[in-house]
């Protein structure tokens, strides 16, 4: 699949928004966050502005942004319909939440209980995008148990280093956070290892012969293509990135995403530079994240090009 | 309502039936469905430098063609290429906004281009690569089985069957209601043993492929054993020639 732009930024950045989100809901639900009144509406902000920046980037690659509001309508029978109920009512209680911390106070039931709704919306529009992708049956790389989980600990993870920084960078040390930062970033990289496990080790959806319904006369191989120039299905799907580059890629993103912000988190939680050491986690898991999304795009390959021969 | 239609009593379940066994490869049917919907129901269709190096285009029907076989046993086979209107069509159930639709009383699949979107999920939904995206208008298109054809009282009812059906040269396509096990085209499909594409994904695809037919006629051989022939001559030629 080809990656655009545009999806790139929506599936990393509200991963980020919703990923703090979450965290700050349910460290609020659990009293574990410190009562400084100001702290939380600006964390919540900072999340929602990365949700935000996600969502806009979205109706970028929309042939008819202006329509977009039709998209609220299908959530019946569609993840894309359903990711967009969710964001959406993600952001009411999760301002809420942040007023309340500042009117009632962290400790009133009220304010922990929008935490807790908070938290929970921002993670059930993690899975709702992360079902666009696994329910799609063409694209073996997608449509497998590894999608959804993956996303939910991407989110966590993506949450973990953004709030262990901006704690950091508040408080000047973030003891707790920076160790569950590392053990998100040892969770999510592991879970990206299992998944390109798993991916190698398919076999594809169809062959040729059976998806020309002529496997009764052996194999089957392209002669003419329709036309001679690509077409719209090739464009869009019919992307093939080159192995030796995806070797490559795949260690750029496991070190920037993963192990490089877990050897910061070490460094924040020891004590050492933790403002520096956490900022630069964050840094460093946006950009190994967006490359991480780039493969998933790159390396998932949808059967319809069987019928030219890819 | 991107849901799925109930299906409705006695509904009919338009389609084709495209038989390998004598499409030509000639790419009538893709020109005169580019001819025809290109001034039909989702008008006009993009054409990017037709003439030029890099030609591009919405096209609702695509002719491949694959060699099926291997050595002297092996075969031609020229396959055209359109939507299905599946039974269980994943591009209608992703659509967010209700543009893509079924249709209950025959099940063609569509899309309402006043209310897509152009987010292209439909077309990554679709494993048989049949939606195609009209960059220039910002909505998915693909084919309507000619709809405004097929039900078009101003034609004469002898062409209300798609572009692509009537122009065949060879007779290779049909249409019908494949709902209707007594249909001429549900028995075509009995008698050739019509196949579905990609059954094992689930989609349920209503068109048929009719397989390319196994029967050779058996050539003579070339030439005949001179031996036990009662003519003199031959069999002294064979027996001269033989040494």
């Amino acid at each position: 699949m080809t990656p655009a732009t545009s999806v790139l930024l929506l599936t990393t950045l509200t991963g980020f928004g919703y990923g703090l989100i979450a965290w700050l809901g349910i460290l609020a639900a659990l009293g574990f966050l410190p009562s400084a009144p100001l702290f939380l509406p600006i964390a919540v902000l900072v999340g929602l502005g990365f949700a935000n920046a996600g969502l806009v980037a979205s109706t970028l690659h929309l042939g008819h942004p202006e329509r977009a509001w039709r998209a609220f309508s299908q959530w019946r029978s569609s993840w894309l319909s359903r990711e967009g109920v969710a964001s959406l009512s993600t952001f009411p209680p999760t301002i809420v939440f942040a007023a309340l911390w500042w009117i009632l106070g962290p400790d009133a039931l009220a304010t922990r209980t929008f935490g807790a709704i908070a938290a929970v919306l921002g993670l059930v529009t993690v899975g709702c995008t992360a079902m666009i992708y696994a329910s799609l049956k063409p694209i073996r790389q997608w449509h497998n148990p590894h999608t959804m989980p993956d996303y939910l600990i991407y989110a966590v993870f993506s949450g973990a280093v953004l709030l262990a920084a901006i704690w950091a960078l508040w408080f000047g040390a973030a003891h707790g956070l920076a160790i569950a930062a590392l053990i998100a970033a040892v969770a999510a990289g592991s879970a990206k290892f299992a998944y390109w496990h798993f991916i190698d080790r398919q076999k594809p959806l169809v062959t040729l012969a059976s998806a020309t319904g002529l496997a009764a006369f052996g194999t089957v191989r392209p002669l003419d293509q329709p036309h001679f120039a690509e077409n719209y299905v090739l464009r869009e799907m019919g992307y093939q990135i080159a192995r030796k580059h995806a070797v490559k890629l795949r260690w750029i993103a496991l070190t920037l995403a993963f192990l490089l912000p877990a050897l910061l988190a070490l460094l924040a939680a020891s004590g050492i530079a933790p403002v520096g050491a956490a900022t630069a986690a964050a840094f460093s898991a946006l950009v190994g994240l967006l490359v991480e999304r780039w493969l998933f795009f790159a390396e998932a390959t949808h059967v319809s090009t069987i019928y030219y021969g890819r | 309502m991107t849901s799925l239609p109930q299906p409705l009593p006695g509904a009919k379940k338009l389609g084709l039936v495209i038989d390998l066994d004598t499409c030509v490869g000639c790419h009538a049917c893709a020109v005169n469905c580019k001819e025809w919907n290109t001034g039909g129901h989702y008008a006009p269709l993009p054409d990017h430098e037709p003439y030029g190096k890099d030609p591009a285009g919405v096209w609702f029907n695509r002719i491949h063609s694959y060699e099926a076989g291997c050595g002297s046993t092996s075969r031609t086979v020229n396959f055209p290429r359109s939507c299905l209107h599946c039974d269980e069509p994943q591009c209608v159930t992703v659509c967010p906004t209700g543009a893509s639709y079924k249709r209950a009383e025959d099940g063609i699949v569509l899309v309402n281009t006043d209310i897509c979107i152009g987010c292209k999920l439909c077309s990554w939904a679709c494993p048989y690569g049949a939606r195609e995206f009209d960059d220039d208008a910002g909505v998915m298109k693909k084919c309507t089985l000619c709809i405004d054809r097929i039900y078009n009282e101003t034609l004469p009812e002898a062409e209300r069957e798609p572009a692509c059906v009537a122009t065949c040269p060879s007779r290779a396509r049909h249409f019908g209601d494949l709902g209707d096990p007594n249909s001429k085209v549900s028995q075509l499909v009995a008698e050739r043993a019509g196949v579905a594409l990609m059954p094992e994904l689930g989609y349920a695809p209503v068109n048929r492929y009719l397989p390319p037919r196994k029967a050779t006629i058996p050539a003579k051989p070339l030439e005949q054993r001179a031996t036990g022939t009662t003519n003199a001559l031959l069999r002294m030629i064979d027996k001269v020639l033989s040494r």
